[in-house]
């Protein structure tokens, strides 16, 4: 670990001020960034505890949604009784990742900017262009098995890692951001994180003093909700390949197809063509084979993780069958 | 009192029974437990020194080459620093268990990626981490493409002592009704133990201490004393607890070394530790294989030929290959036989013992293909077993000591309710989930050693066992209380057991599964001196003797003591019945799983094995082990893998997030039969090993479940998503 400088941060304000230095980073539980400082992966010179700020709290917003503060640990969210009356799906997909103590610790916002799992981007002996711009992208000739198949680039094949950030694409909620000059603004989940292109470090959108201050849940929708994710162990284990929908029908048709998918790119993928082609059809093995074929027209494996292409098609016609009643 | 006792025969006194005490075999809780759970059980890296500086290991990051240059001042310049230790005396690798030899020495020269190449010592760790992190040092590392990292095309040489061949194997393939020609793979494990390497060490000018967690202080003690160019007498090894060891811990590694030619060199403490990564990366990992099994069966299921051919992997000069094929030599019958065993020269980190060395590869896939046979033949699995058990072993035609593999298979059958009708697969479906079962053998080579340890009655009649065997999480600490309570009629809470300190006799060491039945029979060889010099005291005949609860027919042996201690240094060695007998530990795992029709993704609803092993020293720690191997065929068969770079050899998940050992949620009820019957040509105290038994083919039935279940013959090892997918017939 390279020492550093600890601060308090004593208001959004501050926190955002003292950020905007780019050796500079906010820690919230921790989880996530204590083991890259650990590793040399993050080497700040100073590290700002935004723990303090007063973003702890859920609370309804005006429309009929829900506003979900960025220090609200991943627990607290899970059992809500109103995300688990209203967007159950976010629950299952937040109990479904990491461990019950890392989710004690873990945070709406860092869970948000949870770096990839990519073994090279963990091992300063490796080359990675994410770490490291220009040192080159060990994964691609290397070991990819957790590695994207949408969106990737010659420079980077990372994924994004999480479970709870790819339901929030699903239910198209919004990041709230506060910048350095009381300045806000407000992003989808959808657009918040970016793909590698030539620029793999930048992870997100988020530029040097933005702090993620809430997530923001739209009002709830009717529909059936499904978190699916695949992987070889049953707990404490990344997402193989995972599925968020909330699928809704009027008799025989499908009036609500909103879908996202994780361990597949470099941010929780979504892709409206998608709903654009499910929605007034009535559901059949056949229209979810067309489905899976607008995901991965183009879908690129590397070696090892070639696997995920037939497992996504996969994942997502059981789970387009589960919530549509389909027999296949 | 010196007692000894060399076994040439197999001992039928059953001396333990003659114990009037009436706890060996009982299910008692281990004695240093509470002390365990309350972190008041100091383990190697724990105990309080004063002025214990702290030192980071810095590896290597390439795969073969040398250090040409360290920046020694650059390092020292950093905050705390106070050294940058690259004596040519450090090891690069570990040293393979029972070595008792230096490992490669000279970190200069650089084997593997990861290996350690230089100490930085600091006042704190994380200044030395720091430092570790960021030491600059000059390299040649040899091209990549040059340098053998891919065992399939680097070369090899043949295991002469593993290999055979008897009558004409091919021959039999050709000619019998009934063959399999399968090929495996299996990839590389760690040991994963809890507690990293760890070891602090002292120097007072003359005699060195060290604190480390080693599994064999016995033949530890030889390694620091070669490794440290110091007499054995001036080395003292402390390992009174060991978090798990699992093979790991069998040799001296590179942090025990580093940690002591530090402090003689700084003439301070220096505690080194490693973090997973580096235990991952520099310490020993099973080797990854590649196997053939051919196996020709006569129309009734009788085996007329057996071969089973694998290759392993492991670095230049490493003595140790992966024995893969050592339970095959004798657990099915068949007179054409072959077995091969070839070693690929790359350069990766040490291939070296991992619970099970060889069994817990070879036995999943021979019983992976056994089942294949069984559906080729339409016979069932069990019975395709029953019908393959040798008189005598096949190979040496010797006699087995006491066999147990028909009793396991039969009535581990009939506990978990084996439908012993015609098998196919896909008949039973949950849902999205098709469910089956599957059945293998478990064998595991028994082996006993030379052992000794000093047994001492106390004046006030307590007793105390003292040996530098350790308890590495297994129940050392609770089985010898039990043979010396059993023996000199105490309550086990009245026998306080020593382990893990060089100052003590010699004992075995844990490792080959084989320390429980060697290090009982020496306690039992000094108990036995000590109850024939009770006798004399009390005027009586040995055989006469009724002790329970302190008392001497009748009397308090503390009277018959007479405010002195008696003690006896009792040493056991197996003679003849190590060359006149095949004795091995048997079993038979059954496995229900339940595979996804979607995702592939598989698990395990209900296990059970059955054991064989001997007399049941403590069937509560017994059972323990036991579970613990099904938990290791779980991991074997689902999860289990190390992901090595194509590029450079190193293990790229080189921690426990991305190695996935198995997790709570991956394991159900587990059942264990123990089928006990005293087999006096193991050991004294008719016992047989089991810290590994519990995993030698738990893998392969539940591959043979999942194809039953799901109509998926996978043929590599772990079976994770994308194999079952990729195997699954509807793909
Ligand atoms: C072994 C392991 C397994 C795991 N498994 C899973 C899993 O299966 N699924 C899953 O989804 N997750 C998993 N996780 C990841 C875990 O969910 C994240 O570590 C956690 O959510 C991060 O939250 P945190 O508050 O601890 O973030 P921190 O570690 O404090 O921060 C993470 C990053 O976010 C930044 N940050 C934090 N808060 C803000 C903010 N308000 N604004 C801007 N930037 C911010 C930090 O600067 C840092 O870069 C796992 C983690 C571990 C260690
Ligand atoms: S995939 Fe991305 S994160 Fe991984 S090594 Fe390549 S550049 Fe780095």
């Amino acid at each position: 670990m390279k020492p550093f400088d600890l601060q308090r941060a004593d208001g959004l304000a501050h926190a955002g001020q003292l950020c905007a230095d780019k050796h500079t980073a906010p820690i919230a539980g921790g989880t996530n960034f204590v083991d890259l400082l650990k590793l040399e992966v993050e080497t700040p010179s100073t590290v700002v505890n935004i723990n303090p700020l007063p973003l702890g709290g859920i609370e309804e917003t005006a429309d009929g949604g829900l506003s979900i503060g960025a220090l609200v640990s991943n627990t607290a969210t899970a059992v809500d009784m109103r995300v688990r009356e209203n967007w159950p799906v976010l629950a299952r997909a937040i109990l479904a990742g990491a461990t019950q103590q890392l989710r004690n610790k873990a945070t709406t916002g860092g869970n948000l900017c949870q770096r990839t799992r990519c073994y090279y981007f963990t091992n300063i002996d490796q080359p990675c262009n994410k770490r490291e711009p220009g040192s080159g992208c060990g994964a691609i000739k290397g070991v990819a098995r957790l590695h994207a198949v949408l969106g990737t680039s010659d420079h980077c094949i990372a994924t994004y890692p999480g479970d709870m950030a790819v339901v929030l694409a699903a239910l198209d909620a919004q990041v709230e951001i506060a910048g350095p000059k009381d300045s806000t603004r407000t992003v989808p989940v959808r657009d918040f994180h970016r793909l590698p292109g030539d620029q793999p470090w930048k992870d997100n959108v988020l530029e040097d003093g933005e702090i993620i201050t809430a997530v923001t849940l739209p009002a709830p929708v009717a529909g059936r909700q499904v978190y699916r994710k695949v992987r070889e162990r049953s707990s404490y284990a990344f997402a193989l390949v995972s599925v968020a929908a909330v699928i809704d029908m009027d008799g025989d048709s499908i009036t609500r197809a909103d879908l996202a998918f994780g361990g597949l790119a470099h941010k929780p993928w979504h892709d409206p063509r998608i709903a654009d082609l499910l929605v007034g059809q009535s559901p059949s093995e056949a229209l979810f084979d067309k489905a899976a074929d607008l995901l991965l027209e183009e879908a690129q494996g590397y070696g090892e993780n070639d696997f995920k292409i037939p497992l996504a098609r996969r994942t997502l016609k059981a789970v387009l069958a589960e919530a549509t009643g389909v027999k296949p | 009192m010196n007692a000894y006792f060399k076994q040439d025969e197999p001992d039928t006194r059953n001396l333990l029974d003659t114990g009037k005490q009436g706890v060996i075999g009982k299910a008692l809780s281990r004695p240093e437990g509470l002390a365990k759970v309350t972190g008041t059980a100091p383990y190697s890296a724990e105990y309080q020194i004063d002025g214990c500086l702290e030192g980071v290991l810095v590896t290597a990051p390439f795969a073969r080459g040398r250090i040409t240059a360290i920046d020694k001042k650059a390092a020292l310049a950093m905050d705390g620093v106070i050294a940058v230790i690259d004596d040519p005396r450090m090891t690069t690798r570990p040293a393979q268990g029972t070595a008792a030899a230096a490992p490669e020495q000279g970190p200069g020269e650089v084997d593997y990626f990861g290996q350690p190449i230089a100490l930085i010592v600091a006042e704190t760790f994380e200044q030395a981490r720091h430092a570790a992190k960021n030491l600059p040092f000059d390299y040649e590392a040899d091209e990549i493409g040059s340098v053998p990292l891919d065992p399939e095309s680097a070369p090899r040489e043949t295991d002469d002592g593993s290999s055979m061949s008897k009558g004409d194997l091919a021959h039999a393939m050709k000619t019998a009704p009934h063959t399999v020609d399968l090929r495996y793979r299996t990839h590389g494990h760690v040991s994963a133990a809890i507690e990293p390497h760890a070891a602090i060490a002292q120097w007072d000018g003359t005699k060195l201490t060290v604190h480390a967690a080693q599994q064999m202080p016995n033949y530890n003690i030889a390694e620091l004393a070669d490794i440290t160019g110091l007499d054995e007498e001036n080395v003292r090894l402390i390992s009174r607890y060991v978090g798990g060891g699992f093979g790991s811990k069998l040799g001296v590694a590179e942090e025990t070394a580093a940690a002591a030619i530090a402090a003689m060199q700084l003439s301070r403490p220096v505690r080194v530790v490693m973090s997973r990564q580096q235990v991952m990366q520099a310490i020993g990992h099973r080797s990854e294989s590649r196997q053939r099994v051919r196996l020709a069966a006569d129309s009734g299921g009788v085996l007329t030929g057996f071969g089973h051919e694998a290759l392993v992997a492991n670095l230049p000069g490493e003595s140790f290959a992966e024995p893969v094929l050592q339970s095959s030599q004798f657990l099915y019958g068949g007179d054409n036989r072959l077995l091969k065993l070839e070693i690929a020269r790359i350069h990766r980190s040490t291939a070296a013992s991992v619970r099970a060395p060889g069994e817990a590869v070879g036995m999943p896939v021979l019983e992976a293909a056994m089942d294949v046979l069984a559906e080729e033949i339409g016979i069932d699995p069990v019975e395709l077993r029953l019908k393959n058990i040798p008189e005598k072993d096949p190979d040496t035609g010797l006699p087995f000591t006491e066999h147990g593999l028909a009793r396991c298979l039969k009535e581990g059958a009939e506990a978990f309710g084996w439908d012993s009708g015609p098998r196919q697969p896909r008949l039973k479906r949950d849902g999205d989930w098709w469910i089956g079962t599957g059945v293998a053998s478990a064998a595991r080579v028994h082996n006993v050693a030379e052992a000794k340890a000093r047994v001492t009655l106390n004046p006030d009649g307590t007793a105390s066992v003292q040996t530098d065997m350790t308890d590495i999480g297994t129940g050392t600490y609770a089985i010898l209380s039990q043979i010396a309570g059993e023996m000199l009629g105490l309550p086990p809470e009245k026998v306080l057991v020593q382990l893990g300190d060089t100052d003590f006799p010699r004992g075995p060491g844990s490792g080959g599964s084989w320390g429980a039945a060697s290090i009982g029979s020496a306690v039992l060889v000094a108990c036995e001196e000590l109850r024939g010099s009770l006798a004399e005291k009390a005027g009586v005949n040995s055989d006469e003797l009724d002790i329970a609860d302190g008392m001497l027919n009748g009397q308090p042996v503390s009277d018959l003591l007479g405010g002195k201690e008696l003690s006896a240094l009792g040493h056991y060695e197996p003679g003849k019945i190590a060359d006149d007998y095949t004795s091995s530990g048997f079993g038979a795992f059954f496995a229900e799983v339940r595979v996804n029709r979607h995702t592939g993704e598989v698990r395990v609803s209900r296990m059970l094995g059955a054991f064989a092993f001997g007399r049941v020293l403590n069937a509560k720690t017994a059972r323990s082990q036991c579970i613990g191997g099904l938990v290791w065929s779980i991991g074997t068969a689902l999860t289990e893998a190390l992901l090595f770079d194509p590029n450079d050899g190193h293990i790229a998940n080189a921690d426990l997030a991305e190695y996935h050992v198995p997790v709570h949620r991956d394991i159900p009820a587990l059942d264990v039969l123990m089928l006990e019957k005293k087999d006096a040509a193991a050991s004294a105290i008719q016992a047989k090993g089991i810290g590994e038994l519990g995993m030698c083919g738990g893998a392969g039935a539940i591959a043979n479940a999942i194809y039953n279940a799901s109509g998926a013959r996978i043929f590599e090892f772990p079976m994770t998503p994308d194999k079952v997918l990729q195997a699954m017939e509807d793909n």
